[in-house]
């Protein structure tokens, strides 16, 4: 199962499984890491699973959609190049190892 | 407080409760009472990818067990507090069991408004509100042909879009002459109601339901007050929600179609917060007293009433917002729209994609999004800060909203 590593602000790092297919977002609701909020549960509607994927990885991932990109526009943390809405980041082999990190604040 | 924290409910703002006030220091115990069997899950999907099979059951819970565990939240499920004494600061549980409390929290959300016509109760009628509701719905649907929705709102709208499709038809009664009356101005309304045309869900507009009937128990056809009669094989009521308000009002709480809260979500008694579809509040937006029911509200609304509880008061001022999800339409409310006097559009309905911006006495109130997230996510933030925005600007597509947001 490919891992993902979860890295908060003060640099603690929480590496879990995540099955594939499963967001990014949701893999940190399921293993109750702090930093995602996603209040809309990943319908993409609140911008509020906010990460900023590592340098490493964020050419490896698809663009953002529209939708996701317009959302990033009123995330309230800075929006960096790396800024993605882990809610619309589905895990897969090839993301094993990922490393997101979180932003100073989804609200 | 050696008697800690109850939390009456078992949704999104008692969860936040919860939550908020161990984010707060708060170390004593915390009991959250739920009435259902499942850990707290998310609602908002069981009208939508729920029931079209994009989201699975695995993906509802709000939270992992871990947090609770981590959180030291006691989780005591499928248990319906009956009475709540407010001298010796003790709960009742059906099962005759007692908590003692030093603060307690009542998020007791709200239950489907029931139909009121004969036939209502027959097999095949059914609401939407709770998990068990929605796998219900699922399963009947799957073997359902004939589909009518009573009510136009979300729930109805939603439900009609994830359930409309080749070898099932869908038919949504609404009693007013368009969708979503309360919530949406009426070109937002006739923007959904041509979407859902054109997917092939027939609306009947401006008529109720007579009465429902059956064979055998289950249900057959609708008769609608206009006289005609649709055949139907699932009935969905989405009318509205009731607010879980029976214990408070028995407790001697003041009501009044929600336990009354003020600012900080504290009601008429100190020792009890309350949060979420089951409480009225004063709205600083609306300028008069709400019961609002979404997400949004159910968690900022707790923080505050966590922050109540453990002394430390922060006021319930949040914009509103909302959203919808019905096929491709990508629906986001900000504010409150009602009392506009102009509003003005940016974007355009032809291209499904646009936003109204509603003005009172020449100030931004509100506005409503489809398919437009980047008006939305601008809208929160000008609501918020109360930035200056005139009718001209909103309009004005060369005008970059965020760049009027300041810092």
């Amino acid at each position: 199962m490919p891992i993902v590593v979860y890295v908060q602000k003060d640099g603690t790092e929480t590496r879990v499984d995540v099955p594939e297919g499963t967001s990014v977002m949701l893999g940190a609701v399921q293993n109750d890491i702090g930093g995602i909020e996603a209040e809309c549960g990943g319908c993409c509607s609140c911008a509020t699973c906010h990460v900023y994927v590592d340098e490493a990885f964020a050419a490896r991932l698809p663009p953002p959609e529209e939708i996701e990109g317009e959302l990033l526009s009123g995330v309230a943390a800075e929006r960096r190049p790396t800024s993605r809405l882990s809610c619309q980041l589905a895990v897969t082999a090839a993301l094993d190892g990922l490393v997101v990190h979180m932003p100073d604040t989804q609200y | 407080m050696p008697d800690g924290l109850v939390v009456v409910g078992g949704s999104y703002a008692a969860v936040q409760i919860a939550a908020s006030a161990r984010e707060r220091g708060f170390d004593g115990p915390i009991r959250l009472v739920g009435e259902e069997e499942e850990p707290p899950y998310q609602r908002p999907p069981l009208s939508k990818g729920f029931l079209t099979g994009k989201t699975t059951a695995a993906m509802l819970p709000l939270r992992a067990e871990a947090f609770y565990r981590n959180a030291a939240i006691d989780l005591v499920l499928g248990t319906r507090v009956t009475a709540v004494d407010r001298i010796d600061r003790v709960v009742t549980m059906a099962d005759g069991r007692h908590l003692r409390y030093d603060r307690l929290a009542l998020a007791l959300g709200a239950r489907p408004r029931p139909l009121p016509v004969p036939g209502a109760g027959l097999d095949g009628v059914l609401a939407l509100r709770t998990l068990a509701d929605a796998e219900r719905l699922r399963a009947v649907a799957a073997q359902a042909g004939e589909v009518v929705v009573v009510g136009g709102g979300f729930i109805g709208l939603e439900v009609a879009s994830a359930l409309v499709g080749p070898g099932r038809a869908v038919t949504v009664v609404e009693a007013q002459d368009r969708l979503l009356a309360r919530a949406l101005p009426p070109a937002v309304s006739e923007f959904l109601a041509g979407v859902h045309r054109a997917r092939g869900v027939r609306l009947a507009l401006r008529t109720g339901v007579r009465s429902i009937d059956g064979t055998g128990g289950r249900v057959r056809s609708v008769t609608l007050d206009d006289g005609r009669t649709l055949g139907a094989d699932l009935v969905v009521v989405g009318i509205g929600a009731v607010p879980n308000a029976e214990i408070a009002q028995a407790c001697g709480l003041p009501c009044d179609d929600g336990i009354l809260v003020d600012r900080f979500a504290t009601t008429a008694d100190p020792a009890i917060v309350a949060a979420g579809d089951c409480t009225r509040h004063p709205n600083v937006h609306a300028g008069r007293p709400l019961r609002l029911e979404s997400v949004q509200n159910a968690l900022d609304q707790a923080r505050a009433a966590a922050g109540s509880a453990m002394g430390t008061p922060t006021p319930h001022d949040a914009v509103p917002w909302f959203w919808s999800d019905q096929y491709e339409v990508k629906l986001q409310m900000a504010g409150l729209s009602q009392g506009a006097d102009r509003s003005a559009l940016r974007g355009s309905a032809d291209q499904g994609r646009f936003s109204l911006f509603h003005f009172r006495d020449g100030r931004l109130i509100a506005v409503d999004s489809v398919n437009r997230p980047a008006d939305h996510m601008a809208a929160r933030r000008l609501l918020a800060a109360g930035r200056p925005l005139t009718a001209e600007q909103a309009a004005d597509e060369s005008i970059d909203l965020k760049l009027l947001i300041g810092s």
